[in-house]
């Protein structure tokens, strides 16, 4: 399927002198592997050979559990199109497109070996386009991989004008390493939701780039339970002025899951908008999630109103959430620009109001945390998969309280 | 005819300056349908006194016992006495994110009962108590206590207490903060749930003022955690004369 759009790739100003703030404060106990750089000058390249092989000690992959993902950062992938299935509403369509295609490339490149080997693996890309300019929803399910070590690409397009909601949902096994193209036209208004609720042993390893044009919002959101290494890192470049993200995340992890994401939001144009918020549970030994928040406000990003945070609620001991926000400002002619991140236990006065009207101490720490996590879920926009996603998140926690014994 | 009886109640609370001795022998006896409003100066164990009975884990009870119907409350976990009959109503009660009022209240009521409410009498339930406390409809879908203005709080706990039909409540300076139509608002509603259900009521106060509308059986002055006066109403009117200072002389409250 040929596309009638051609987005040129993000172009950048030459910038004046970096000045960074918040890397320095907010880095992970002064580890020696923070990028000195600017975000922005981060090397991409859609070939893994350019990068050096994957140690661990890059800040990319220092938290990752490298014996279980290191094989989809260099070994062969197979690339061909895996079967899904969706069910449709009006103004999409969805079908494959030529690894040649132009939209390839037109939402961002890769930044690391994993991205590049799944880029230069896959053969073609699952494109979905949204052209109505009435809202429909459209839902991918790919629950049909395997164990095999595969390679995905997809691109989603919504052309100017236009406005709907695409929700990719996965389930079952997964070795997966793939790229998300999403690609946001003039004045368009875009929901992308990506639901991972794999099987125990599945690995996914997904790199999203977004590119918003001209006074276009994305809404985008990543929702990971199930999966024994799951990472969604969004990429979102606010290239044109007028241009805004609201990007959500929800989490949990159980005993032995790692789940992590990485939201970038570069605003390269004026009057550039940008909301970030990640939350997250954590319950059983060895649950590990990891969130690093970047914001770039580049040098022509006048009038930049950005605000990302992060909140991790700890549910049991032997759990661990790495939590990183960096804010890099190249202008000082902004709206305002924060950033926030907190990892706390249950609180204990919310549990004594609940428990002095008669709730039972398990009952409390179950409304507490669907309610620290209703904040998200309640902004996906979708009706049924909001409350299919409550259910899951109450699975979830019912699943683990079992499986931990004894709630700390 | 249900009895909460507090007897020699003695509780301490963890400060950085080490254990703090605050309930001094505290003893009580408040029987169904009466009203005894504890008066006492700041710092005099007041708020202690009713954390101390729903069983926060802050406040140790050293010693004394707190028995409704004959049954010890202090060796139960803080729902279990909400269960058994107890309410406190709280002087700063917290935010909730993401759990709508209706869900909350639907949930303790089926706590408390053991069961869930039949769903056209509990709205219609609701309904009257919400408009009855003037909160508009559009509360129930607001998260509890989430942005709640302070009368909006304790609007809530009123709420809560004419929904949940407790045997005994103790309400914490309940009416500190309210406005003066606010203030009716919420006496009326203790008054009500008073009225329907017999309630027992430990109303604690820095101030006269809400006896005016809520009448009280019985007053005791709370001085250096320990009872230091009793008497019936005339003696709240008495304080608000005089202050608490003839009880401080000698006392080592600040």
């Amino acid at each position: 399927m040929a596309s009638e759009t051609t987005a040129p790739l993000i172009e950048r100003p030459e910038h004046p002198e970096p000045a960074q703030h918040g890397l320095q404060a907010h880095s992970d106990g002064g580890s020696a592997f923070v990028p000195v750089q600017t975000r922005s000058e981060r090397f991409t390249s859609t070939s893994p050979e350019d990068f050096a092989a994957v140690t661990g000690l890059e800040f990319e992959w220092k938290f990752a559990p490298l014996a279980t993902i290191k094989h989809l950062t260099e070994g062969p992938l197979d690339g061909s199109p895996a079967a899904f299935s969706y069910t449709e509403s009006g103004g999409t369509t969805v079908g494959w497109i030529d690894r040649t295609d132009a939209l390839i490339g037109a939402a961002g490149a890769p930044e690391e070996r994993a991205s590049a080997n799944a880029w230069s693996a896959a053969e073609n890309a699952l494109h979905i386009q949204v052209s109505g300019e009435e809202a429909g929803e459209l839902t991918v399910r790919r629950d049909r991989f395997d164990a095999t070590a595969r390679a995905a690409h997809v691109v989603i397009e919504a052309l100017p004008n236009s406005a709907g909601t695409v929700i990719l949902e996965h389930s079952g096994p997964a070795n997966l390493a793939e790229n998300v193209e999403i690609v946001v036209g003039d004045n368009a208004r875009l929901t992308v939701v990506t639901v991972q609720e794999w099987d125990d042993d599945a690995i996914h390893l997904s790199s999203h780039f977004a590119r918003v044009g001209r006074d276009a919002s994305l809404r985008h959101v990543v929702v990971s339970l199930g999966g024994k290494a799951v990472r969604v890192n969004p990429s979102v470049h606010l290239v044109e002025q007028g241009a805004s993200i609201e990007s959500f995340g929800l989490y949990f992890a159980d005993a032995g899951q790692y789940i992590e994401q990485r939201p970038y939001i570069d605003h390269v144009a004026a009057n550039t908008r940008s909301r970030v918020n990640y939350k997250g549970a954590l319950q059983g030994a060895g649950a590990h999630t990891v969130w690093v928040g970047d914001v770039l406000i580049g040098p022509h990003a006048d009038g930049t109103d950005s605000y990302e945070q992060n909140r991790n609620l700890v549910l049991s001991e032997g759990t661990r959430a790495d939590s990183i926000p960096n804010l890099e400002i190249e202008t000082g002619n902004i709206v305002g620009a924060g950033h926030a991140s907190s990892t706390g236990r249950f609180d204990d006065e919310q549990l004594f109001y609940l428990q002095s009207r008669g709730i039972t101490e398990e009952e409390a720490r179950r409304l507490v945390v669907r309610g620290f996590l209703a904040e998200i879920i309640q902004q996906i926009g979708s009706p049924a998969l909001e409350e299919r996603l409550a259910a899951a998140v109450e699975a979830e926690l019912l699943q683990s309280q079992g499986l931990a014994g004894e709630v700390v | 005819m249900s009895v909460l009886k507090i007897e020699d109640l003695q509780v301490s609370v963890e400060t950085e300056q080490g254990t703090k001795q605050i309930l001094r022998g505290v003893d009580l006896t408040i029987g169904e349908g009466e009203t005894h409003a504890i008066m006492g100066p700041n710092g005099s164990g007041k708020s202690t006194l009713a954390y101390a009975i729903a069983g926060h884990p802050k406040y140790h009870v050293e010693g004394g016992s707190v028995t409704l119907d004959g049954e010890e409350m202090l060796d139960k976990s803080v729902d279990e006495r909400a269960r058994a009959g107890l309410f406190l109503a709280m002087q700063y009660p917290v935010e909730i994110p993401g759990v709508s009022v209706s869900n909350f209240l639907r949930t303790a009521k089926t706590a408390i009962d053991g069961q869930a409410p039949a769903i056209r009498g509990w709205i219609k339930d609701l309904d009257a108590s919400m408009s009855a406390l003037r909160m508009d409809k559009s509360f129930r879908e607001r998260n509890v206590n989430e942005g709640f203005s302070g009368g909006e709080k304790k609007r809530n706990e009123i709420l809560q207490l004419e929904l949940l039909k407790p045997k005994f409540a103790v309400l914490d300076e309940t009416d500190s903060g309210l406005d003066v139509d606010a203030l009716k608002i919420v006496s009326e509603g203790v008054n009500r749930a008073k009225a329907n259900t017999g309630l027992g009521i430990l109303l604690i106060t820095h101030y006269n003022r809400i006896l005016r509308y809520v009448q009280p059986d019985f007053v005791h002055v709370f001085v250096a955690g320990r009872v230091a006066e009793q008497g019936g109403p005339e003696l709240a009117v008495r304080l608000e004369n005089e202050g608490y200072d003839r009880f401080l002389a000698g006392s080592n409250v600040g």
